[in-house]
């Protein structure tokens, strides 16, 4: 006796979390019943092997069938093929653009292309997740990319409108966009030690600053690109370490300022000038679509490392790009006021940010 | 000129891309009924085209409107090549026919193909614009109402019961017609979808030209089905129950006498068209030869007939006048008089009405309070049939029965008449009528007819409950005063119906009686079998449970009167073995009666399976049953005598447990007050069987097993052992879960309105090497268990719940395959039973759920279907329906208005920037095979929904395999009857069945067919928590967020 066909259609369809968490995994039938034993529902329920069996075949058919629909989730919405409430439908969604932080680290910043779905098999060895999930969550990306890539507006309206998630993953979302179009190097050794969480930071302050639609809100592509004109400018900062006499003056207002507050201010007045070359060069090069791309390397190598090997307290470091940010108000010879707070408003987010073990 | 068919195609959403260039397409719509077609532009270049249609007018007999189809097809245009289909829509315009049920339909359709499923979908408005028609000679029968629910409908009242109504089409398959070698498989599909439509509505249309004739209004417990004979063709057969129902409490100016036939001109006048003056201009030009049929007597362009054409030309008097139930006196003293004759002696009367009252059947299984007097038990009767050839009668050939020989004589040149298949059946019902005759009883009810077919031999079976009637509602239930008569007949309620209706000294089959232990008055057997509903007013303790006997049986393959032979002489082995099998898991579970017994033998190429399922429960009225013994047959072995007693130790605990478990806890009884009259206990047999190769004379199998003691179980081989064994390996269902097979389990009434209808299907492949009949009872009963427990396994996050109306069907599509398909509703319901007062709206929309007698005298909710004038509580039965018929009938045409605008208003909606998740879904439909939603109140009927879809595949592995492909098929065929429900402005479907679900595979080419057969009543309800904030705010006219099956919005 064996079963040739089994099947069940709820007019409500039914949704086991469980198993669509193992079915997003990537595990197979046999592989996801193996779980479920191991998870102790026979004991709780009572059932078989068999029962386990042919109730993870019927999700896995459902999921298989749902599947085409979450690839554009406002279809799902409107489909009368499957009745499923609202909620459950958010969850679906919700889940399928879920992503695991291993997978997303090793992709972001890089070009979604057939070349790097081709890395997939290696990504899949090193994080141990499987292939099939990352085929997902790469797809997943990639579409998500191709939606709101052209499209005017804010960015993560535009995914939340065009794929229904949630705020917060709209907004994760809007940083993998972000630095797949910037193509932000973030696999540096050097940048291991930052989550996503820190990179989608960053990105959410420099699309609200440093983008397009930061100034004008009807050009298009406002959000994924950075505003040309704003790089092409920021070398006018180059003024302050240039210049010596500005470079002194800005040291001596910050450090009048900040004596006997630091933990760290010796470190920090000897420091003062190359931490102040190093972030005002990062600025005058991002006009240079490879100097972007090794932003957070600069960053990272420039200021938080220098800063890291002295010991420098979060605190410290705070008050002092506060006061470097706002001491330059004070320069008399410094004309580019606005252009260096919308620069340095943002980077001093993002170092904050980035600095830590 | 009887009517105006207006269609308008508003616009097309998620449609297939056609042209792989552009990924687009260019879609245009056809839109037919009958010979005429119109089209709309081909809107270029999307996915998701606005055509925004002028309205398509078709003037049409209202002959027409009841047989046809409205076709919709949805092509993608192209300059250089034929069109290519992208599929089609069936619209059934009946609802529209009669004045109480929907006005328009209007919604998003899925566009079905029967190669490539749903693809995408189209949103469309239909009205229909009746006028009076007085010719008398006419064949329609528009305002006949039609109820698939088998009782009588809620916010109805039965003024009469009329009885029973048949009828039967038969035409040639498509498939099987020669110009199927040269056509493609989609086209033969759609010939036979849309010949498998017109059948149907030429069917429903003579059934009621039936009920007009016999001065009803409406058809309850309507059941139709297909006989796919192959090669012998198609037959689309219905019965169903006519009745004059009487719309209960509605203010006139919403609902025109609901019993006047004649057909009213619907409320949408013709100004309601928004561009009156295009219907001459536009592109839109009608196709091919419109033809406009007056004449009455139209000849049919397809090939098919039916029986009893005659019945439709017969003069009506006063037909189109006045309603049924009021006037005509003297027509009403014939009815009585036919009623009765026909009711007490056979119908043998030359007479045309007592002829028509030949078979005093029902097909209801539930029934308002007072209508059932006694019940007899189940009558069943099953015929073997050689299916005939067309065209060659020396093909023809019927099983030794010498009555079916002369029927033959009758048809014999030409077979494929509707009145063969008339005879079988007539032959059929007459020994089921005699049957119940042999069981004292003048009536049966919960009858129900099926056909099993293989290759060309069909098993036809029948089955109901015989049973005494009150003869009161067969003519006219306002019959004030007939109610205290009755009741004083019967003045212990609770317990009349099981008493038995024939003579105790002359009883037609041993039976073991003992005084009612209830009212200790009257006589009832031991147990009782019965095809119904447990009656409402029935006292059960405990719980019950659905019971199932399953068998299978090997035959030699054989060819046609051989194999009809074997086929007859395995028969009443089967029924045995079956009854057998019910009484010791009845007996086994502590209980005393089965209800709504359904017994279904199917046929196979080498085998005959049978199923019975029923629930069983505990009657008050009835003795508590016996344990069941074991005894063997070599008493001198001293280990097999340990075996036994150990076996039966197990059988006694099984016993208790049961009993504990179903809470069957009888109040002890004395037995000298009792005082039985026959010693020894004794199994009985409620059940009567006949095969039509037995003699005209009825033959009654005696299952009582003879002067055995029927408690006990011999073991005399390894077959009984096995048995014995089958019996104890039932699991019971874990716990927080119950199942029966019933509109509601016995003993659960605080039901909570969360509820999954399901389908699920199963098919198994034997392995053909040594299969014995124990081998193949063996697999059988795992399919069945093993089915049960994944059932359980999927539905545990509705704990505590019951699976009601378990309706499983076995069939044997292959040699070596079994297929069983199970249709089900899970209803959660409330652990704590003691919130029956605070619960009183949930048993109110539960009238027949409560079981308990002193609850029914409290909440006798059967109001909806009843006509008791001496109500207990008569005001609050007012004030419920005053509550219902204010609040729940403006609710329904606001939805209808709100359904109006949506489709014009979705150009808007898309464009408006809506926030995600927020812009509304598809709106819920509920589908339930029962006749009521818990905890709602059904306010209107709209339609019954009866659909029929083919789907076939040459790419199965590519679409999942056989499971994928029927599982993506059965979604389709929910969401296809949810969007007409939806579209006729209902939220839900009661009494949804799957009549059939017929699959064929060929997994070496890669292809596989289904087809499905699904129907219902679409209906409005409203939440009993909307409807107590209604109610008291109606005069205000609030705007309630109910009907959400009607918003239809993207």
């Amino acid at each position: 006796m064996t079963s040739e066909l089994d099947i069940f259609v709820g007019n409500t369809t039914l949704i086991d979390e469980d198993v669509y968490r193992l079915w997003l995994d990537g595990y197979s039938v046999s592989d996801a019943v193996a779980l479920r034993v191991r998870s102790g529902i026979l004991e709780q329920t009572g059932a078989t092997a068999a029962v386990l069996q042919s109730d993870t075949m019927d999700h896995y058919r459902t999921f298989h069938m749902l599947e085409r629909l979450l690839h554009a989730p406002p279809k799902l919405l409107h489909q009368l093929i499957f009745q499923i409430p609202p909620s459950r439908q958010a969850l679906l969604i919700e889940r399928y653009y879920a992503f695991d932080e291993a997978f997303v680290r090793e992709v972001l910043g890089k070009k979604l292309s057939k070349g790097t779905k081709k890395d997939l098999d290696d990504i899949s060895t090193k994080t141990g997740i499987t292939l099939k999930s990352c085929r997902r969550q790469f797809d997943n990306f990639k579409r998500v990319f191709k939606v709101v890539e052209e499209m005017r507006g804010s960015l993560v309206d535009n995914i939340q409108q065009h794929f229904l998630l949630s705020d917060r993953l709209s907004r994760d979302y809007a940083a993998i966009v972000f630095f797949a179009n910037n193509r932000f190097e973030t696999g540096k050794k050097k940048l291991q030690y930052l989550s996503f969480g820190d990179f989608a930071f960053c990105a959410e302050l420099m699309i609200q600053n440093w983008t397009l639609g930061a100034v004008d809100s009807q050009v298009d592509d406002m959000d994924v690109d950075l505003d040309k004109e704003f790089l092409q400018d920021l070398k006018e900062l180059k003024v302050l370490v240039a210049d010596k006499d500005l470079l002194d003056l800005h040291k001596s207002v910050v450090c009048t300022a900040l004596r006997g507050k630091l933990s760290v201010f010796s470190e920090m007045e000897a420091n003062f000038k190359n931490l102040s070359r190093g972030l005002v060069n990062v600025a005058a090069k991002l006009i240079h679509n490879k100097d972007v791309r090794d932003l957070f390397v600069d960053l990272v190598e420039k200021f938080v490392e220098p800063c890291r090997s002295d010991h420098w307290p979060l605190s410290d470091v705070r008050l002092f790009l506060n006061q470097y940010s706002a001491s330059v108000h004070s320069l008399d010879g410094f004309r580019h006021q606005a252009l260096w707070d919308r620069y340095m408003g943002t980077l001093r987010g993002c170092l904050l940010r980035l600095y830590h073990d | 000129m009887p009517g105006k068919l207006k269609v308008k195609i508003v616009a097309g959403r998620h449609l297939p891309v056609m042209d792989r260039a552009s990924d687009l397409t260019d879609a245009f719509v056809e839109v037919k009924f009958g010979n005429t077609t119109f089209k709309t532009d081909v809107y270029l270049k999307s996915l998701n085209p606005q055509w925004n249609s002028e309205w398509f007018k078709f003037e049409v007999d209202d002959e027409d409107l009841q047989d046809e189809p409205l076709q919709i097809t949805v092509l993608d245009h192209d300059t250089y090549s034929a069109n290519d289909a992208i599929g089609k829509v069936y619209i059934d315009i009946d609802p529209l026919l009669y004045s109480e049920a929907a006005t328009v339909i209007s919604g998003w359709f899925p566009i079905y193909d029967t190669i490539h499923g749903i693809r995408g979908e189209i949103n469309v408005i239909v009205k229909v614009d009746l006028f009076n028609d007085l010719n008398r000679f006419r064949q329609s029968s528009c305002g006949v109402k039609f109820f698939c629910t088998t009782s009588i409908p809620k916010c109805y009242r039965a003024v009469i019961i009329h009885g029973f109504v048949e009828e039967l089409v038969v035409n040639e398959d498509p498939e099987y017609q020669w110009i199927d070698r040269i056509r493609t498989p989609r086209a033969s599909n759609e010939a036979r979808q849309r010949l498998i439509s017109l059948m149907s509505g030429e069917l429903q249309r003579k059934i009621g030209l039936k009920v007009l004739e016999m001065r009803g209004n409406a058809v309850v417990g309507y059941l139709q089905c297909f006989d796919l004979e192959g090669e012998s063709g198609l037959v689309v057969r219905a019965i169903g129950t006519a009745c004059t129902l009487d719309k209960l409490s509605s203010p006139a100016a919403f609902l025109p006498a609901c019993n006047s036939p004649c057909k009213e001109m619907k409320e949408i006048p013709f100004n309601e068209d928004p561009n009156p003056n295009t219907h001459s201009s536009g592109p839109s030009t009608p196709l091919k030869n419109q033809t406009y049929s007056f004449s009455p007597s139209k000849s049919y362009s397809r090939q098919s007939s039916s029986s009893d054409t005659d019945l439709s030309l017969t003069p009506k008097t006063g037909m189109g006048s006045g309603s049924a139930g009021k006037e005509g006196g003297p027509f009403k003293a014939l009815l009585r008089q036919q009623t009765q004759s026909a009711l007490e002696q056979r119908g043998g009367s030359p007479h045309r009405f007592c002829k028509r009252r030949e078979f005093p059947f029902f097909t209801l299984t539930a029934f308002p309070p007072g209508f059932l007097v006694h019940v007899g038990g189940v009558v069943s009767a099953r015929s073997v049939k050689l299916l005939d050839r067309i065209h060659n009668p020396a093909f023809v050939g019927i099983m030794g029965n010498t009555r079916s020989y002369k029927l033959l004589d009758w048809n014999s040149f030409n077979a494929d008449e509707p009145e063969t298949r008339d005879a079988w059946w007539a032959e059929i019902r007459q020994e089921i009528k005699s049957h119940a005759k042999a069981l004292g009883c003048h009536a049966v009810v919960g009858y129900s007819e099926s056909t099993s077919i293989c290759e060309e031999v069909c098993i036809l079976s029948a089955s109901g409950t015989a049973a005494v009637l009150n003869p009161r509602f067969l003519q006219d239930g306002t019959v004030e005063g007939c109610l205290e008569q009755r009741l004083e007949e019967n003045l212990p309620v609770g317990c009349g119906f099981c008493h038995i209706p024939y003579d105790e000294l002359n009883m037609p089959f041993p039976a073991h009686l003992t005084y009612c232990y209830n009212c200790r008055k009257q006589k009832v057997p031991d147990v009782l079998f019965t095809t119904i509903d447990l009656p409402t007013d029935a006292t059960v303790i405990g719980k019950g449970c659905l019971i199932q006997a399953r068998l299978c049986r090997l035959k030699k393959k054989a060819q046609a009167e051989a194999n009809a032979t074997a086929i007859s002489n395995l028969l009443p082995f089967m029924e045995y073995e079956v009854h057998t099998q019910l009484m010791n898991k009845l007996k086994l579970k502590g209980m005393n009666a089965l209800f709504g017994l359904r017994i279904q033998i199917t046929v196979g190429e080498n085998m005959l399976m049978g199923l019975a399922s029923a629930t069983g429960v505990y009657l008050a009225a009835l003795p508590t049953p016996g344990g069941i013994q074991i005894a063997g047959k070599t008493p001198n072995d001293s280990s097999y005598e340990q075996h036994i007693s150990h076996m039966q130790k197990k059988i006694n605990d099984t016993i208790a447990k049961n009993k504990e478990l179903y809470e069957i806890n009888p109040p002890e009884t004395s037995e000298e007050v009792i005082g039985s009259p026959i010693p020894e206990p004794r199994q009985r047999s409620r059940l009567l069987r006949s095969q039509s190769e037995s003699s005209d004379e009825v033959i009654e199998l005696d299952l009582s097993h003879g002067k055995k003691d029927a408690f006990v179980l011999e073991i005399d081989d390894t077959d009984a052992m096995e048995d014995v064994h089958s019996l104890l390996t039932d699991v019971p269902p874990p716990s927080g879960f119950y199942s029966c097979n019933t509109e509601i389990m016995p003993g659960i009434n605080n039901w909570t309105s969360e509820i999954q209808m399901f389908t699920s299907v199963r098919v198994i492949r034997l392995s053909s090497l040594n299969l014995t009949n124990q081998a193949l009872n063996k697999n059988f009963n795992d399919l069945c268990e093993n089915l049960l427990k994944s059932l359980y396994f999927k539905l545990r996050s509705m704990i505590p719940c019951c699976l009601c109306h378990v309706n499983f069907t076995v069939s044997l599509p292959e040699d070596e395959l079994i297929q069983v398909t199970v249709t089900a509703v899970a209803i959660t319901f409330d652990k704590n039973q003691a919130l029956q007062t605070t619960k009183t709206h949930i048993e109110k929309s539960l009238q027949r759920a409560s079981t308990d007698n002193e609850e029914l005298l409290q909440f006798p909710l059967e109001l909806c279907s009843d006509s008791l004038p001496s109500h207990p509580f008569p005001p609050a039965k007012e004030h419920l329906e005053s509550a219902s018929s204010n609040s729940g009938i403006p609710a329904a045409q606001r939805a209808v208005t709100v359904e109006k605008a949506s489709p014009m208003g979705e150009g808007n909606f898309r464009n408006r920037s809506a926030p995600p998740c927020a812009n509304s879904t598809v709106g819920v439909v509920k589908m339930t095979p029962l006749s009521f939603i818990p905890g709602a109140k059904i306010t209107k009927y709209l339609g019954i929904i009866n659909m029929f879809f083919i789907r076939e595949t040459t790419s199965l592995r590519e679409e999942g395999g056989v499971s994928g492909f029927l599982h993506a098929f059965i979604a389709e065929v929910f969401a296809m009857v949810r969007a007409h429900v939806a579209a006729l402005g209902g939220n839900a479907v009661v009494s949804y069945i799957m009549k059939q679900c017929v699959f064929m595979e060929n997994p070496n080419k890669n292809q596989a067919q289904c087809l499905i057969n699904v129907s219902g009543d679409a209906v409005v309800f409203v939440r009993e928590s909307d409807l107590e904030v209604a109610s008291t705010q109606q005069a205000a006219a609030t705007c309630q967020p109910l009907c959400t099956g009607g918003e239809v919005t993207t």
